[in-house]
């Protein structure tokens, strides 16, 4: 893929510059409702968990006026090539990224409803750990968009195996205590809720790796394997 | 010269016995530039180490290996100067027409696999079995009928109702019969721009060509009459070959099957048309298409 400032109209430059730190700009408010929803989960802080909910609009109008400037683009400059590509990788990430933050205000939200209850001794450590590293992920991918490397949005890619394999865990350790003292159910399913809002975080962040594989190779690698994707696209070994 | 080629070394006109049709259809050839595609399509003509230098000197095509398959249209897209016209040009001997023109390698056409670049190989012959359209429309100074039938007339076919036959056959394919059956009579230079590109393309079809090529033929044209003129390409590929030569990039991207990008006398790339437009390999043709420093 071809630098973007290469062009020979500098306002279409301009154009495709924008739409690609709007992209940034709005990963790192994702990135930022995340990370607050967690600590208002972890800190049983219903004040915050209010703030993230309201600023779940934010990323929403991010997206509208995102898509808008793609259309904008789309239909004044019909792109081709890597510029076609970077504008269908932008579309898509940024669905994504909205959901990333529908989830993070899901999380939000459990938090506001276990604030008021009592909290487990371990303080919701399982979550934190796996609320951080689908945390990291968002932000490696962005990265990884931001410097169109396709090496690291492999890396990133690979970590969503691992959110699973957290998730299961976080799972089997829930049903533990359910087993152990039925008064935890209705908490700990608000649990459950929130760890499962992680995994469909990292999920995401899987979707936008395979967006930026797309937008630098041309190959479209969703459903497809990553051993495949090393494979084929990257005629490795 | 292959002997069993369709084409005879004749000082006259020949007379006109109908379409020349193929009765048999190659195989891809398995060496020389072909589209980069999954499917392997008949080959209809091929341009085989192809040079050519203007007035002896200089050089214009660099080496061309292409294969136009058959049935599909092939675009050819560069900047201007690239040699786009002039790689066209060279499939009906525009070039004989002037001095000095000389062209090395050959353009091969199938299935009588007939060199028509060969010096004993009559051009009016090749131009029967290839026919053009301009830039701009240049209906010739007479009727409407009389455009269409010239190339049959100067075939020698003078039955009435064989021309009149042919006349309508090929306005009803160049999409212009509704409009003008009613005014053959009329002077071509009475129809708007579009409907006299339309009417040279009805002149083009008139001998049956295999091979049809198109250059800029819309760039003086307005939008509605650039999308009636696409449209007919689209239909004509059920029956001919087609090559284009545009500098619009999104018409090649709209009406080709497959888009060859020259730049500097050469061939850069060659692949199809969906490949060429979202994931080129060759990094001038990705400067050129985006609209980059080339």
């Amino acid at each position: 893929m071809e630098p973007i400032h290469t062009h020979i109209s500098r306002q279409y430059n301009t154009e495709l510059e924008e739409i690609r730190a709007h992209v940034l700009q709005m990963g790192g408010l994702v990135e930022q409702q995340i990370e607050q929803a967690l600590n208002a989960l972890v800190k049983g802080d219903a004040t915050l968990g209010d703030t993230v909910i309201g600023d779940d609009t934010k990323v929403n109008q991010l997206e509208v006026t995102i898509d808008e400037e793609c259309n904008q683009i789309i239909a004044r400059r019909q792109p081709t090539a890597g510029d076609l590509r970077l504008v269908v990788a932008v579309i898509k990430t940024i669905t994504d990224l909205e959901r990333v933050g529908d989830e993070a205000e899901k999380i939000a939200r459990m938090a506001v409803r276990l604030a008021g209850e009592e909290r487990p001794k371990n303080n919701y450590a399982e979550i934190q750990v796996l609320g951080l590293h689908v945390r990291q992920m968002v932000h490696d991918a962005l990265d990884a968009f931001a410097r169109v490397d396709i090496e690291s949005a492999l890396r990133v890619a690979r970590e969503d195996q691992k959110v699973d394999q957290q998730y299961e865990a976080v799972m089997r350790q829930m049903i533990t205590f359910m087993m152990e003292d039925p008064r935890t159910i209705s908490r700990m399913l608000n649990v459950i809720w929130a760890a499962r809002a992680l995994e469909r975080i990292g999920d995401h962040a899987r979707n936008i790796c395979e967006y930026i594989i797309y937008l630098v190779k041309g190959k479209d690698v969703r459903h497809t394997s990553l051993d495949q994707v090393e494979r084929e696209i990257l005629g490795r070994k | 010269m292959n002997p069993d080629a369709q084409f005879t070394v004749r000082k006259a006109v020949p007379a006109y016995n109908g379409a020349m049709s193929p009765p048999t259809k190659p195989e891809l050839a398995a060496t020389g530039a072909s589209p980069r595609t999954a499917s392997r399509p008949v080959i209809k003509a091929q341009a085989k180490d192809l040079n050519f230098y203007y007035g002896g000197t200089v050089q214009a095509l660099k080496n061309i290996n292409l294969e136009l398959a058959e049935k599909k249209v092939t675009a050819l897209i560069g900047p201007s100067g690239c040699g786009k016209s002039t790689f066209l040009r060279c499939f009906n001997r525009m070039h004989d027409l002037y001095p000095g023109n000389r062209y090395e390698g050959e353009i091969l056409i199938h299935p009588d696999n007939v060199n028509i670049l060969a010096k004993n190989v009559d051009p009016i012959e090749v131009r029967m079995r290839i026919s053009m359209v301009f830039q701009k429309p240049n209906p010739f100074p007479k009727s409407i009928y009389e455009n269409v039938a010239y190339g049959l007339r100067v075939r020698d076919v003078k039955r009435r109702g064989l021309l009149d036959d042919k006349v309508e056959e090929a306005l009803r394919n160049a999409a212009l019969w509704d409009e003008a059956k009613d005014r053959l009579h009329d002077l071509a230079f009475n129809l708007s721009g579009g409907q006299q590109q339309r009417l040279c393309i009805a002149r083009a079809l008139a001998t049956d060509p295999e091979i049809l090529l198109f250059d800029e033929p819309t760039s003086a044209l307005d939008p509605i009459a650039t999308a009636s003129i696409e449209e007919l390409i689209t239909e004509l590929k059920k029956k001919l070959t087609i090559l284009i030569v545009t500098h619009n990039m999104q018409q090649a991207a709209r009406v080709s099957d497959y888009t060859a990008f020259m730049h500097l006398g050469e061939l850069v790339e060659f692949g199809d048309t969906d490949a060429i437009f979202t994931n080129p390999t060759q990094k001038r043709t990705e400067d050129y298409i985006t609209g980059r420093y080339g």
